[in-house]
Order: structure tokens, then sequence, then C-alpha cells
């Protein structure tokens, strides 16, 4: 089984640092998880890779789309971003949201925090990302249900008669 | 006798232009303005845009720093058509993240002197934003030339996605005017009554 860990367009060094760690590396084995994949953006340190026949890490800046990575993996955990939040979802992926406690007035939480509270992803800090691995039931996830755009355009095309 | 004559005969030529004008505007496709800000709203704003009939005469506007909206403009455009029929208007960003809200000000006054070149040449029917701080100086301009009857300047609004419990400074400035005002939390509805919730997400 696999991971996908993204950071969106900025960093967020204190994610990439704890998803490597000794601690966490042992959680995810023992749960199954044979490869890593971490999209650390502007990431002050570059993320080791590490190649072994029973455990893989694999760290890149950035991509166009990272549309296949989020397609490949059994479990994305993504910082709090709306883009990210909503594509993992989007492509009926669990996800595991991990707050940056640094940008807490950030509307983006807003958001990640409402998809909890509905039951569509889970929700953590660095410092209880190792607890939250343990102890979350991706099969209690609810999938997201899909956005109302026909119902936008009916709205637009009716009134402005387009 | 000589003064009411000339005084009926403008009338009837004032008539006569206005009925011309609206004949010959409505020969013409709905002209919509985009205004695209950076990063997530103008992913979202594609979005939306994509979901409306490709019809429409497309005009932008971005934010002279913004590289990101331009590539993203281009892409959605050589979806729609191959024949490119769109319009791109490039002005000072008004507002950077982090920016004080001093500075704001004046940068927001600064961006006002080109908006007006904006409005009048595309002229919009429509305008469409959803809340990159762009989209105030541009709509009060639009608001304005509208009193003047230069443009017919109906604006769409659809609040981000992100917004869950309270509005954006930019979706509080532009509610009272705003012909259609989406919101994609009920939550919402509360302090903005006139606010429309379609039941879910919009994109």
């Amino acid at each position: 089984m696999s991971i996908f860990v993204t950071v969106g367009t900025t960093s967020f060094d204190e994610l990439t640092e704890t998803i490597t760690s000794k601690p966490v590396q042992k959680v995810l084995q023992s749960q199954g998880y044979d490869k890593v994949t971490i999209q650390y953006g502007r990431g002050k340190h570059e993320v080791e890779n590490i190649k072994s026949p029973s455990y893989s890490v694999v760290g890149f800046r950035y991509k166009d789309s990272i549309a296949e990575d989020i397609a490949s993996a059994d479990l994305v955990i993504s910082h709090a971003g709306a883009g990210s939040c909503l594509e993992v979802l989007g492509a009926n992926k669990p996800l595991l949201v991990v707050v940056n406690e640094m940008l807490m007035d950030n509307h983006q939480i807003e958001l990640a925090t409402q998809l909890y509270r509905d039951g569509h992803l889970f929700y953590c800090t660095c410092s209880t990302l190792l607890e939250t691995l343990k102890s979350m039931d991706l099969s209690a996830l609810k999938p997201l249900p899909s956005p109302k755009t026909n119902e936008f355009t009916e709205n637009i095309v009716s009134y402005f008669k387009l | 006798m000589d003064i009411w004559l000339w005084a009926l005969l403008s009338m009837l030529i004032l008539l006569l232009w206005i009925l011309m004008r609206r004949l010959t505007r409505n020969k013409q496709p709905t002209r919509i303005l985009a205004i695209a800000g950076s990063g997530g709203h103008t992913t979202e704003l594609m979005r939306l845009l994509s979901s409306l009939p490709t019809n429409l005469e497309r005009h932008y506007v971005l934010a002279n720093t913004d590289h990101f909206s331009k590539k993203k403009i281009l892409e959605l455009e050589s979806k729609i058509s191959t024949k490119s029929n769109h319009f791109t208007y490039v002005i000072p960003r008004s507002r950077e993240v982090a920016q004080s809200w001093i500075s704001t000000i004046f940068s927001t006054l600064f961006s006002l002197l080109y908006c007006i070149p904006v409005i009048l040449k595309s002229k919009p029917d429509i305008i469409l934003c959803n809340g990159p701080g762009t989209c105030v100086p541009i709509c009060y301009t639009a608001l304005l030339f509208k009193l003047f009857g230069i443009c017919r300047g109906e604006i769409i609004f659809v609040e981000s996605i992100c917004r869950v419990t309270s509005m954006s400074l930019s979706g509080k400035l532009i509610y009272p005017f705003a012909t259609k005002f989406f919101i994609q939390w009920p939550q919402l509805l509360e302090n903005y009554p006139k606010a429309i919730y379609l039941n879910g997400r919009i994109c």
C-alpha cells in the first residue's frame, strides 16, 4: 500500500520532517504501507530517498499535476489547502489533513475543519500525527458529494437568457 | 414655438439612437468579464467559466504579477475554441498577501484608474468574480458606468468554498450590489439572506 504526502505550493517542513521521522515510519510500516511519496514544495531540505525491497520513500518538489500520485495512493496526507483537499476528496481517496499551526488564522483551515465535521476527512497537527495514524479508521470516511455545477449553470443561463 | 419644435426633434433623435443601440446590441454576443486572482481563486474561477455557455464573449482581468492566471486563461481558451476570441486586460495588483491595510487603500485607489479603461473597452454585460481583491475596484467602476448606461454590468459573485462561517471582505463589499451572489456553505445565509445556496459546493 502507498501513501502520498503533499504540502502544496508553499513549504511545510514540520510535516515532511514528522513523516520521515523514525516513529512515524515504523507505524506506517506496521500498518502495511511500503511506499511513501512526498511532494515537499519549497521545503528547506530535500527529502532523503529510501530504497529497500520492503519500504521506499521518494520525494519531489513540484509537478504540473499531482493527479496521478493521488490516484495511485491508498492514503493521502495533505496540508489544509482548499485546492489539495478538494482534489483528493474529488478523487475519492482517504485523506488526512495536517494543519500547519504557524498558519492558524488562514481561512483554508475553516474548510478542512468543516469537511472533518462532516466526516469526509481526518484532521490533526504534526504533534498529533502519530496518534492519529494509529487511531483513525479510514472505512468511517464518507465520500464528498459531487459539486452542484449544473445547478449553477442552469441558474445563470435561465436568468441571463444565455 | 421654435424651441418646442427643437426639443421634440432632439427627443426623437435620442429615442431613435437608444432604439438603434438596443437593436445592434442584441445581435452581439453577451460579454462576460471574468476577474482572475491568485492561485485557488483562479482555479475556481476557471471551473465556473468552463461551466457557462461557450458563445459568450470572454474578457479577462488579471494582475500584472499573476503568471499563473495567464497560463490558466490560455489553457481554458484553447480548450473552448481554436480561434481565440477572448480579450485580456492587465492591471496592477490591488493587494499583495500580507500588505498593510493603509497602503491597501492607496493601491486600491490607484488601481481604480486602471479599471476605467477596462470597463470602457470590455463594456461587460456580466461580471464574474469570486473574491480576489482586484474584483472590488472593477465592480465599483462598472456600477458607476452602469448608472450612465454604458454597460449592463450585472455582477455574479461566487464566494470561495473556504468561507464557511465568515464572508470575505470582497464579498461583504460586493454583496449589496450583486445581481447573483452565490455562497457554498449554508451557515452564511443567516447574515446574508439574499445569497443563493445551491445545497452544496459549486465547484
